[in-house]
């Protein structure tokens, strides 16, 4: 893939079909840990390391393995135990050699393996028919995407928190709102093309 | 019998898994464009509830503490992957117009939540009123979502034009926006009833 394509390909997971606000993939930590903008931007970044390593394996077995040997319908079994185990594999390896990281992401790693982004974006680089090296950056940029959702949307709630609103909207359905003027913000993104 | 129906109440109503626990947000809000399409994804989600609720049961005294989330998630990905196949094979339409949503049943919240938190403790019997239960309140939640965003953002019911030619649907409110926008409103109803009726 040329380099300009590979950049619209970027270009698009972040903007124009970000992957929360467009595609409703990964809803739950969206919604789920954007209190603060501190852990926001931890469990972005933890999500972007895993979903662009993800991207990678599970494009290698799928290729490899599942094809190879006719096994195509055993696509959404083998992808989430890749990714349930690189979950593993990343948290075990953090706690040996980065300690301090480790601490920061800790309770969010786990988590990562129901967020349906991964899983979303393995099996979207199947259907697009993207080659090694554009599964890998659409991987990393719809989790660019996905870690620009949440700590802006965090940044949003945590000013909501002292705002006043009807009691029953409190908490939840005020931060829905607040997503839905973010997703119509990123709406439009829609009219940019570069091609 | 008093408790079984004590239990499908919980799931519909007072514990319902997306008005009241606030998980599965993602199906919830990206296949209820339409009510066809919401009633499809509930119902789906409701058959690999009940059966992964039944197995688990079954194998709750099998399966290591430390590997649970593994095995729960294996035999989740086993029921999703059945009924993926069986619904590219008997409904194609819906098949396609659900899309990705369908594989992506696995990560669903209320599934592994389900798994963990009652099928890994309870007898079969009582696991499969539970997925029922659940599902069931899924299914509601989607319903209600779907009726409204398809009325308001097509104009239509199951694709049948509700009014004039001259109505100018609010396309808004099938696009995302409309999705979380919709979301919001009918939490805090619901919020609201069961605030009135706890008082």
């Amino acid at each position: 893939m040329s380099f300009t394509e590979l950049f619209s390909l970027a270009l698009g997971a972040i903007l124009l079909e970000n992957f929360v606000l467009v595609k409703f993939l990964g809803c739950c930590p969206f919604l789920g840990v954007s209190k603060k903008t501190e852990t926001a931007l931890g469990m972005g970044l933890a999500v972007m390391f895993v979903m662009t390593v993800a991207s990678a394996v599970t494009y290698l077995v799928n290729k490899y393995i599942l094809l190879t040997f006719d096994l195509g319908y055993m696509q959404t079994v083998a992808f989430i135990l890749i990714i349930a185990s690189l979950v593993q594999f990343v948290e075990m390896f953090l706690m040996k050699s980065m300690p301090s990281l480790y601490q920061a992401l800790g309770i969010y790693l786990p988590l990562i393996t129901t967020n349906c982004a991964v899983l979303g974006v393995a099996l979207l680089n199947v259907q697009n028919n993207l080659n090694f090296i554009g599964s890998v950056v659409y991987g990393f940029s719809a989790a660019a995407g996905f870690t620009l959702a949440i700590v802006l949307f965090a940044s949003v709630r945590e000013r909501l928190e002292f705002s006043e609103c009807p009691p029953s909207f409190e908490g939840f359905p005020i931060a829905l709102v607040s997503a839905s003027l973010l997703a119509m913000a990123f709406m439009g993104f829609q009219g940019l093309k570069i091609f | 019998m008093k408790n079984f129906l004590r239990q499908l109440y919980e799931g519909l109503f007072t514990n319902n898994p997306v008005l009241v626990q606030l998980i599965g947000m993602c199906p919830t809000l990206a296949t209820t464009t339409s009510l066809e399409n919401g009633f499809g994804m509930g119902m789906a989600a409701t058959a690999v509830l009940i059966c992964s609720n039944v197995v688990i049961s079954l194998l709750r005294k099998l399966i290591p503490s430390k590997v649970r989330i593994a095995a729960y998630i294996t035999i989740i990905a086993g029921f999703v992957t059945a009924v993926d196949l069986l619904m590219q094979a008997y409904l194609p339409d819906l098949s396609k117009s659900l899309g990705l949503f369908i594989p992506l049943i696995v990560v669903n919240c209320i599934i592994l939540a389900r798994a963990e938190a009652f099928a890994s403790k309870n007898k079969v019997i009582p696991s499969l009123v539970d997925g029922l239960a659940m599902g069931l309140g899924f299914t509601f939640a989607l319903c209600i979502l779907s009726t409204i965003r398809e009325i308001l953002g097509a104009g239509t019911l199951l694709g049948h034009p509700l009014f004039g030619d001259n109505f100018q649907p609010a396309i808004m409110m099938i696009l995302p926006a409309g999705g979380f926008l919709t979301l919001g409103f009918v939490i805090a109803l619901f919020q609201k009833i069961l605030k009135k009726k706890g008082a």
